[in-house]
């Protein structure tokens, strides 16, 4: 009898223990919560490192699936020909006008440039990276790159889909990073809109379509009009496509972008050599110096 | 009389099963689908993972197995850190406790108290990732993913049962 109630004080003991373990397991996650919040840097470090160490398990998963979604990006193609023939034909008509246009300008803008002795822009430097990761979720719109520091990559650059601003850089580690794109509710970034030059904040809130806020002027924007990038901020060079304005009810403004998440398979991350946007970035630290040391 | 080594380095593999199960559906969440829309509401399957061994094998996804997998999610998901390890953590203790009730029961109990707890840890985190970003999100896709979750729980059941089967069926 003795044993027994020795076991059963033993199971008692660890029947505490596993209630002390859970216990403190749920104050860690609520510290993190706080931790996280705060954005130290340690966070930040531990974040990059543990998407480094997946990233190129990542990497391996997506390529089948990549293969997967583009056979049947074939299969769906081959169904809807004729209808993308007779579309096709008909932007081709309305396009063949507009290269005659382009070119028309773009002649004219050669000679006012030589007039004018502009100073062309420099050409930015740029990487492409693959999307890895892309952990579908109701809470956050972001992707893993496989491209890091190792690649230059650094946070706040410009991720582009062809010539369309998707996103930018959030987070970098060693040769994986994180884009944030621009329907994410942490996502802010000053555009305008193109015909208008109507400067707007353009800010995310977990929808396909981001919302448009902070409109300077009463200029009345309408369904269809472009949106591009702006450069306030010095964020990023002017003039990035963006999507245009798909609708305007209830003064709510929305905006269709050019390119949507599950068309993203390559993207290019572009170094404008400006600021970027810096989305957690705070001021540095004054370094601290003792009295009577002088200063470097 | 000891077991040998093989019998006991094969008992260790078989008990590392559900982990690795759990972090292989975490990693298959994590797979860029290309299908339009489904991203914002892809359903969390390591939801799926933790429920179904707290309920059949709690010894071998503990509480801080479940936190791990939550921490993981967090960090590849982009959401704010702790959030999803304090609801896997929650999904994970609560059926553990209430696991005797599980034993023995149809699939359709197991079923419906999924979707009260996969209720409950949706709303957990709306709360949660609202407070820490300060703003209000829409709950449509939030909804949505819960729907998704659901709808896809026989199947995954289906699968884990299988692999318990062929795992752990006497260890």
């Amino acid at each position: 009898m003795k044993q027994s109630g020795a076991v059963g004080r033993l199971a008692t003991l660890r029947l505490l223990a596993q209630r002390f373990a859970f216990v403190s397991l749920i104050i860690s996650a609520v510290a993190l919560m706080i931790v996280g919040k705060a954005d130290i840097l340690l966070i930040e470090r531990t974040r990059a490192v543990v998407a480094d160490a997946l990233s190129p398990i990542l990497d391996a998963m997506s390529r089948p699936a990549a293969t997967v979604a583009e056979f049947m990006e074939n299969v769906r193609e081959l169904a809807n020909l004729r209808a993308e023939n007779a579309r096709l034909k008909a932007e081709n008509g309305r396009l063949q006008h507009w290269q005659t246009v382009a070119r028309r300008l773009d002649s004219e803008n050669v000679v006012l440039h030589e007039h004018l002795n502009v100073i062309p822009d420099p050409d930015p430097a740029f990487v492409t990276a693959r999307v890895v990761g892309d952990l579908g979720s109701a809470f956050g719109h972001s992707m893993m790159l496989n491209a890091g520091a190792r690649d230059g990559v650094r946070k706040g650059q410009a991720v582009l889909a062809g010539e369309v601003l998707v996103g930018y850089i959030a987070e970098v580690g060693e040769r994986a990073s994180r884009l944030l794109l621009l329907t994410d509710i942490n996502a802010k970034l000053p555009v305008m809109v193109e015909a208008s030059r109507t400067r707007a904040i353009l800010s995310g809130d977990n929808k396909e379509r981001p919302k448009l806020n902070y409109l300077t002027g009463t200029t009345t924007v309408a369904v269809g009009d472009r949106v591009v990038t702006s450069a306030s901020g010095a964020a990023f060079p002017p003039g990035i496509p963006i999507g245009q304005v798909a609708s305007t009810t209830d003064g709510i403004i929305r905006i269709e972008p050019f390119v949507h998440r599950h068309e993203l398979e390559f993207v290019t991350i572009v170094d404008f050599g400006l600021g970027g946007i810096l989305p957690f970035e705070k001021p540095p630290v004054p370094e601290r110096r003792r009295r009577g040391q002088p200063a470097e | 009389m000891k077991p040998s080594i093989w019998v006991r380095m094969d008992t260790w593999v078989r008990h590392m099963v559900p982990i690795s199960v759990t972090l292989f559906l975490l990693l298959l969440t994590a797979i860029p689908t290309h299908l339009p829309g489904f991203a914002g509401v892809a359903p969390v399957l390591p939801l799926m993972g933790v429920y179904y061994w707290a309920i059949y094998r709690p010894d071998l996804l503990p509480a801080w197995a479940a936190f791990l997998v939550g921490v993981l999610y967090d960090i590849l998901a982009g959401t704010p850190l702790g959030v999803h390890a304090l609801v896997l953590l929650l999904v994970q203790g609560v059926s553990a406790g209430q696991r005797r009730f599980f034993l023995g029961k149809s699939f359709m109990v197991a079923w419906w108290a999924f979707g009260l707890l996969a209720a409950g840890s949706a709303g957990l985190s709306w709360i949660l990732v609202a407070i820490l970003s300060g703003q209000i999100l829409d709950p449509r896709p939030v909804l949505f993913q819960y729907m998704l979750t659901l709808g896809l729980f026989p199947l995954l059941t289906w699968v884990l049962a299988r692999t318990q089967m062929a795992f752990l069926k006497d260890v």
